[in-house]
């Protein structure tokens, strides 16, 4: 997820598309690709991937913004992802959500203004029978009560 | 002799510490200079007792959980000694919880270890497989269809009478493609089998292929599932290495291969023609139904579309036989249910059973009721366009035909627990909001009328027109209902009308309780 990422670079971008062109169906493929080497999916890779695909820039943007994966900036240092989704409801998760937004003084799907932290919404990690539950830069947590989520915080803001 | 000892590495034991109980255990083990081996397995799915750790003896594997890296210390000497300890749970196989289940897709889940095709073979991997070959097509097709199998993805569909349809299409090329889409709340069989025990998704994707005359599969896996991600790909690798994919698989003249692709984010994917637009690289936007993806799905051709646990059943069915499976369930709901119990319960976790069990048996009896103490006040089954259900409705038998009759869904068979401190007002806001959220747009009732709903919901709550408000909500409700073009748009109204219905005290208050709302 987040970590080192590289720096936007027009010919590791061409060999990244290069790459997986070739896969039937390869725009996702590609898109994912690009966000795990930049950190997120620049917008001069979009005609690019249009190019390699024979597809519109048009087409490859619509199925950029379609998906909430997607990132047409960098995150913050570090992601953390709470389950917004029923069974973490269930668990007492509205209440931790709005203890992480307090804590870290951003709302539900931005980033703190130091860039450390992007704070997101998930629907569902599939631990609804340990909720709540979070995912700290692709680490996930299970059980999480205000004490859980204090240390994942500041872990984050570290 | 070297203790074997099995720790989970499924995703909902890691989330509560289980890496770092297994190296907890390897340092403790060097500590006492006794020979370990440590082996990471699926989860045995009681979640409550994660992260539980096993022992092999001579009577069996023995239990300790949920063990904390702290208590490691004392666990593995307990392992050494076969002394007591608070934690020790007993021989694993005969937890009443694990021993009253019928696991018959679930068997292996949490006992081999994932990454091993010859631990899935010793223990019956591969015999489902073996005798399909053996039938050729019209007798595989005979067997799935008198198991009485329905997909396991929530439709219900036959699946023996899907994988016909595809098998009788005539084209130069046919897929099979796995919905490991997971995103309903409250559910998780898909992820735990596919990190438990893959190469049962392999084998029953496998059989689907020889049966249509299909030669690429796709397994298409959320981006929320990593580490499923990671266990699919490790068994592929795994299964191509042993002949199980590629050319002359299991030694036929049958040629299949596999490659899993990772979704990005969008709920309405689940839906599979959305998902097949996705796996072609496009917007996952639902097409119209028909044509079906028997007979024009992915890249136009012929497709097996089915979900993670209907693949997984056919195995069984191949290597013990139709009536085996057919023998469990009631009505015209046959074999067994992977039922997940999740959100505000004690004992929550998987439990696979026949089909005819009550709601109430699961909720009270096996799940043991909320983890906070408090009485259950609603249910909700079958994910976010599932219904919520209150006690009054704890008699209904879980089984298709039974949910439906009484306005509700089984689904892919998550059932989330809430207790009475729930305001079912914010639960039918919610249910509106993750449509808006979700909607892939193509169709006006479920785009515009999601986000109406929840406008609509909120004059409510905020105490606006009531009674006109809640008559414009079921009205927007039944034209959701009829005129989206797939179970978003279509379903979405089964939590906002079962909570008006069973729980309207929620949203007309008392004067007093009017006073006391936001």
């Amino acid at each position: 997820m987040t970590g080192i990422h590289e720096p936007w670079d027009e010919t590791r971008g061409a060999e990244i598309i290069a790459e997986h062109a070739g896969q039937e169906g390869a725009t996702l493929v590609i898109l994912h690709a690009l966000q795990e080497a930049f950190g997120y999916v620049p917008e001069a890779a979009i005609p690019m991937v249009a190019q390699a695909l024979n597809l519109s820039r048009a087409e490859v943007h619509g199925v950029f913004t379609f998906y909430h994966d997607f990132r047409h900036k960098p995150a913050g240092r570090h992601v953390l992802k709470l389950c917004r989704a029923e069974a973490c409801q269930a668990a007492g998760g509205d209440a931790l959500a709005a203890r992480a937004e307090a804590k870290l003084g951003v709302s539900m799907g931005s980033t703190t203004a130091d860039d450390r932290v992007t704070l997101e919404p998930i629907y569902c990690l599939g631990l609804c029978a340990t909720a709540p539950s979070a995912m700290l830069d692709g680490r996930l947590v299970g059980r999480l009560d205000d004490k859980r989520l204090d240390a994942l915080v500041a872990e984050a803001q570290r | 002799m070297k203790m074997r000892i099995f720790v989970p590495r499924d995703a909902a034991a890691v989330a509560v510490g289980a890496d770092d109980v297994a190296a907890a255990l390897e340092q403790v083990a060097q500590k006492r200079g006794l020979p370990v081996e440590i082996i990471r397995t699926g989860s045995r799915g009681l979640c409550w007792l994660e992260p539980m750790v096993e022992v092999a003896t001579l009577k069996g594997r023995v239990a300790y959980g949920p063990v904390s890296p702290e208590d490691v210390s004392s666990v593995f000497d307990s392992m050494a000694g076969n002394g007591q300890h608070p934690l020790r749970l007993g021989i694993a196989d005969e937890i009443p919880w694990l021993k009253r289940q019928t696991r018959l897709t679930f068997a292996r889940c949490g006992v081999i270890d994932p990454r091993s095709l010859d631990d899935y073979r010793a223990h019956g991997g591969y015999k489902g497989l073996e005798r399909a070959l053996s039938l050729g097509a019209d007798a595989i097709l005979t067997e799935v269809t008198s198991s009485g199998l329905r997909g396991r993805g929530g439709a219900g569909f036959p699946t023996g009478i899907k994988w016909k349809t595809v098998s009788q299409a005539k084209a130069d090329r046919k897929f099979i493609v796995c919905n490991a889409d997971e995103g309903d709340s409250g559910t998780f069989a898909d992820r735990m089998i596919m990190e438990g025990d893959p190469f049962l998704v392999i084998e029953g994707m496998t059989i689907a292929a020889i049966t249509v005359g299909a030669t690429k599969g796709y397994i298409y896996i959320r981006s929320e599932y990593p580490h499923a991600v990671e266990a699919m790909n490790a068994a592929i690798a795994a299964a191509q290495r042993g002949g199980y994919l590629g050319t002359n698989i299991g030694g036929s003249t049958q040629s299949f291969d596999l490659e899993v692709r990772v979704g990005a984010g969008a709920y309405v994917c689940g839906e599979e023609t959305s998902l097949l637009e996705s796996l072609e690289g496009r917007r996952g936007i639902v097409r119209a139904k028909p044509p079906l993806p028997a007979h024009h799905g992915l890249f136009g051709k012929p497709t097996v579309i089915n979900n993670v646990l209907s693949f997984a059943a056919a195995p069984f069915i191949l290597a013990e036989g139709a009536k085996a499976y057919a023998d469990f369930g009631m009505g015209r709901s046959r074999g067994t249910m992977p039922i997940q119990l999740a959100g505000n319960i004690r004992h929550g976790g998987l439990f696979e059973t026949a089909f005819g069990v009550t709601l109430g048996e699961l909720v009270d009896d096996i799940g043991g009721g909320t983890f906070t103490g408090r009485p259950v006040r609603a249910v909700q089954v079958g994910g976010p366009l599932g219904a919520y259900f209150p006690r009054a409705l704890f008699d209904t038998p879980f089984d298709y035909e039974a949910f439906a009759a009484r306005d509700g869904l089984i689904g892919h068979g998550g059932i989330v627990v809430f207790d009475d401190s729930v305001d079912m007002r914010k639960q039918a806001r919610f249910a509106m909001e993750f449509c808006a959220i979700e909607s892939c747009g193509k169709c006006t009732p479920c785009r515009i009328g999601s986000t109406r709903g929840v406008e609509t919901i909120e004059k409510i709550i905020s105490g606006e027109r009531v009674s006109e408000n809640l008559a414009l909500v079921e009205d927007l409700c039944n034209t959701m209902k009829f005129g989206s073009l797939c179970a978003l748009g279509g379903f979405t109204p089964y939590p906002v009308l079962s909570a008006l219905k069973h729980f309207r005290e929620d949203f007309v208050p008392a004067p007093a309780r009017l006073q006391a709302a936001e």
